[in-house]
């Protein structure tokens, strides 16, 4: 297809989008949803299976106590209603990497319901509706092998690891969400980033989405002012949260094109393409999918105590959006520093920076600066540039008691990076720290005089400014490691002029 | 000699403790019988000669230690092929999982064991427990020991049958809509059905989920409830297992046999007792009744009218769950697999695999589960079901507060000629008419012999409150007491 896309402005001049979000959260309880198997991402293939997981003849789940806990107060942190008794449910659907043929989740009854998050975007808060929040199994993980596209579909051999099945999975399903005109990725994005990070401060999930932890599928449909909603397409394999920006604005420009040109939108399942940022359609189904829910027979019903449910919700830690207010004032931000922050992801890299003795300001300049511009380069999320929070405040540490400057403390976290030790090692190890004996910096500041006469002279004359070039021979000399500030209060020094 | 396979399991218990047999020497006897006889009745799939060998050695080195042995150490069992048993072949009389030996043990069997009981093997039952006559083995039909041209019952036919021809003196069946009493009723032996979550189903390959029970099948009411004691009590691996004590139905077996039953009060199931039910079945139940009124049981009429539409709803819940439980056999990882030449796709193999592992009885109710369950037909069918369960639920609960324990006969027929109802499916499904309410209530229910029609054991159904499974086993003793046992002809 070659169809040219209209330019973004255009379609969000013309249409109306709404979206909506359904994020699996895969909870970091010890054991699986119905069996003892551990649950730890890695290890071999079908090493973490026993016959309830595996959905051997005559097994049986038995709900994990910790799971549904742990959705409760999910639930609770995007304040919903917790039901006094719900059901599990069967969804029936053949598919390899489901042992049981069947998926036990929850239908018509699900444990939270109701509620909302708030989210910053420029500044302005936006309430997204929660229409639930769901317990459930994840499946196993199934490799295509010999195909072009990895895909079931022309792969040779289909090789099937069950270590995830049976893993409990929440599912976490926004109301629709319109009116968000052109900012409707940001606002995605931004949605997914605060559950992300109200799931994180809950402690029930690393939510990484880059291990599949968070998986995030993006409703989007376009209306014109005035009309009905228009159809909804789900697109699948958002795998980022800058993914779930592109996949929402990529889909929109998309069905405008479609839109435009006469054609009406098809309501299906597509299939984000992190490389090109596109979508494509998923597979086709010939048939609607009928999945015969019914309630989950070999599980008796759930009903939590509501004393129990009273106590996790005065038991919830401080949410992020509340964090980070107070945080605000504390660091004395202004609004804006505030959200740069909230956007880096930085929020509690710095606030573990400022708690291993670093300041605020120099916290955020690390992170925001040399860590940021880091993580950019190499792709890789900010918590995982490889440094830590505690190595940044020795770091600046080192530079505030003047044993390092910023061009040697730059190559010192080189060294962090590459996994040499701790900045005061590296410093060490390498001959790094400031030259700062004067006797030797004296020395190197003369032999630059005798070495460069007529600037000398010119610095005599008054023109001060001309220092910079013996400042650049001594700091050659001493190989970078001498302080530039001394460096030239001493050349001005023996020169007989004021600084 | 005694013939050891004539004793009661108390009595062999007994003997083993005592030291006057060994638990080898029982547990051979039985295999022999086993050897004689089985070719006729086929109430074995699989014997397990080594295992059960090893543990009678096991039992009686235990003795000989001097330890403290269970109730029933040293005894024969013989185990319904729907139970799990590590490394030992559960086919569920199915070829779609013909050979496979599952890598764990039903908690059943895992207490069978504790209990130092001797697993001879697994017996034979309509293919995942669908049918009431054996004859929808995969493996071919159980023989009734009474008339080998007849059917033992079913879907435990195997276990009943083994029973009724002296091969073991106890076996485990399981009972979703009269899979335990009614081959019980037409072989002349015990079959209980235990409250629904009195005894654990961790391990039993499930049929239909809510309904599905495990339980104890013997020669004598006794036996039953002593092996009832050893297998039933909570199971953290069943959710659906009650958290509570076994009923101690071995002391009321106990007080049952000394045949008094003064104050207790037991009702007729007027909608059972009327119409539908062979005369000679009729007969037999109306001179056990008024054998229990001379034993001192007050008799009274109790109508049940949601009981007439039992049958419809069974068929809508059994078959709808499943179609989901068997979903998984589909080749992939366990059991048959048909089709994977390399050529074929997933969608091809799966569906080569269940048209040929399954049989024709489990197709059809697969079938009806799918549409009961499906989207616009839910309501009207699953949903209904769900509702007369409840009514039916109803019936019960307001009958028990007039009356200690409902009686009606176990099934409407004595044993049929091997054949006679394949052809239509109706008539098989009414062999069930009188059991299927207690699974729809979760109540416990025995079938106990109690006269002969035309030759043929007839069996009496006494249905109690949940939880009171120790009640009908007062009642069954009391009426053992005085219509004895039943002896088939000899092989």
């Amino acid at each position: 297809m070659t169809t040219t896309l209209p330019a973004y402005d255009e379609v969000v001049a013309r249409y109306e989008p709404v979206i909506g979000l359904e994020t699996h959260v895969e909870l970091g309880t010890n054991t699986k949803m119905w069996c003892g198997c551990p649950t730890d991402f890695g290890g071999e293939p079908n090493t973490r299976v026993c016959p309830v997981c595996l959905g051997l003849p005559g097994s049986l789940p038995v709900a994990n106590k910790a799971a549904i806990e742990a959705t409760i107060r999910i639930g609770l942190a995007l304040n919903c209603s917790i039901a006094e008794w719900c059901r599990f449910a069967r969804k029936n659907y053949f598919y390899p990497d489901m042992p049981k043929n069947f998926q036990i989740s929850q239908y018509d009854e699900p444990l939270c319901v109701d509620g909302h998050l708030d989210v910053e975007v420029n500044g302005e808060t936006v309430r997204i509706g929660i229409e639930r929040v769901h317990l459930e199994e994840d499946t196993g993980k199934t490799l295509h092998v010999g195909g072009a596209t990895g895909r079931i579909h022309g792969a040779t051999e289909s090789l099937v690891d069950y270590n995830r099945a049976g893993i409990p999975l929440v599912e976490i399903v926004t109301k629709p969400i319109p009116g968000t005109g052109a900012l409707a990725p940001e606002v995605a994005r931004a949605y997914v980033t605060e559950l992300r990070d109200v799931i994180r401060s809950l402690g029930v999930s690393d939510v990484r989405m880059e291990e599949g932890s968070l998986r995030c599928d993006v409703n989007t449909s376009l209306n014109l002012p005035g009309e009905e909603w228009g159809t909804r397409t789900e697109t699948k394999n958002v795998n980022s949260l800058r993914s779930v920006e592109r996949a929402v604005r990529s889909e929109m420009l998309r069905q405008a094109s479609v839109l435009d040109a006469g054609g009406s939108i098809t309501q299906e399942t597509r299939h984000f393409h992190e490389d090109t940022g596109d979508t494509t359609p998923g597979r086709s189904k010939e048939t609607a999918t009928d999945y015969r829910y019914f309630p989950e027979p070999d599980l008796v019903p759930l009903a939590p105590d509501t004393a129990w449910v009273a106590e996790l919700k005065a038991a919830l830690p401080e949410l992020p959006r509340l964090r980070r207010k107070r945080i605000q004032q504390e660091w004395g931000l202004s609004d804006l520093d505030m959200q740069s922050v909230v956007n880096a992801g930085a929020v509690e890299l710095i606030e573990a920076t400022v708690a291993a003795g670093a300041t605020p300001a120099a916290a955020r300049k690390w992170w925001l600066g040399e860590l940021s511009r880091r993580a950019n380069e190499t792709g890789v999320e900010l918590a995982d540039v490889g440094v830590s929070p505690r190595h940044v405040a020795e770091l600046q540490g080192l530079v505030d008691g003047g044993k390092l400057n910023d061009k040697l403390a730059r190559i010192v976290l080189e060294g962090v990076i590459g996994g040499e030790g701790s900045p005061a090692e590296i410093m060490t190890n390498r001959g790094l720290e400031v030259v700062s004996d004067t006797g030797a910096l004296t020395a190197a500041v003369d032999e630059a005089i005798a070495a460069n006469p007529d600037v000398a002279d010119k610095v005599r004359s008054g023109k001060v400014a001309a220092a910079g070039a013996l400042v650049g021979a001594v700091m050659k000399t001493t190989r970078g490691q001498a302080d530039a500030k001394t460096v030239r209060e001493l050349i001005l020094e023996r020169l007989g002029v004021q600084g | 000699m005694t013939d050891l396979t004539r004793l009661t399991a108390a009595e062999i218990a007994g003997l083993v403790a005592t030291g006057e047999t060994s638990a080898v020497e029982v547990t051979q006897a039985h295999l022999d019988r086993i050897a004689a006889v089985d070719e006729q009745v086929h109430a074995f799939l699989h014997v397990d000669t080594e295992g059960a060998l090893a543990a009678a050695r096991s039992v009686d080195e235990r003795r000989a230690a001097g330890e403290d042995l269970g109730p029933l150490a040293g005894v024969p069992v013989a185990v319904k092929d729907v139970l799990t048993t590590k490394g030992v072949p559960t086919t569920v009389g199915s070829k779609i999982l013909e050979g496979w030996r599952p890598p764990y043990d039903s908690t059943i069997v895992e207490r069978l064991r504790a209990a130092g009981t001797v697993m001879l093997g697994k017996t034979n039952m309509d293919e995942f427990a669908m049918g009431s006559s054996t004859e929808y083995s995969a493996y071919g039909p159980t023989r009734n020991p009474w008339d080998l041209e007849r059917i033992p019952g079913g879907s435990g036919g195997g276990s009943a049958a083994a029973l009724a021809a002296y091969e073991a003196p106890l076996s485990i069946g399981s009972d979703t809509g009269g899979s335990i009493r009614q081959p019980g009723a037409v072989t002349g032996t015990v079959g209980a059905k235990p409250t629904y979550g009195g005894t654990s189903r961790y391990g039993l390959v499930a049929f239909s989920s809510s309904l599905d029970t495990p339980g104890p099948c013997a020669r004598n009411v006794l036996d039953a409830a002593l092996l009832h004691q050893v297998i039933g009590g909570h199971d953290p691996r069943d959710s659906t297992s009650i958290p509570a004590p076994v009923p101690d139905v071995v002391a009321a077996a106990k007080l049952g046999a000394s045949g008094d039953l003064t104050g207790v009060r037991l009702g007729v199931v007027t909608e059972f007792t009327g119409e539908g039910a062979e005369p000679g079945v009729m007969a037999a139940f109306r001179e056990s009744v008024e054998a229990l009124a001379k034993l001192g049981a007050e008799i009274v009429d109790v109508s049940c009218p949601h009981f007439q539409y039992a049958l419809p709803a069974y068929y809508l819940i059994a078959p709808s769950e499943c179609s989901s439980n068997l979903a998984r056999f589909d080749g992939v990882r366990f059991g048959l697999r048909v089709g994977d030449d390399g050529n074929r796709s997933l969608e091809e193999v799966m569906s080569l695999t269940r048209e040929a592992g399954f049989g024709p009885e489990v197709k059809r109710r697969i079938m009806i589960g799918t549409y009961a369950l499906s989207s616009g037909y839910y309501d009207a069918y699953y949903g209904q079901a769900q509702k007369v369960r409840t009514l039916i639920t109803r019936d019960f609960t307001a009958a028990f507060e007039r009356v200690d324990a409902l009686i009606s006969p176990t099934t409407p027929f004595v044993a049929f000629p091997i054949g006679a109802r394949t052809a239509d499916p109706y008539q098989m499904y009414l062999a069930d008419l009188f059991t299927i309410p207690t699974n729809l209530y979760g109540g416990p229910a025995i079938s106990v012999p109690c006269g002969l029609s035309e030759g043929l054991p007839v069996g009496f159904q006494i249905m109690a409150p949940t939880m009171a499974d120790d009640r009908m086993y007062r009642v069954a003793a009391a009426l053992e007491s005085t219509v004895g046992t039943f002896t088939p002809p000899a092989l």
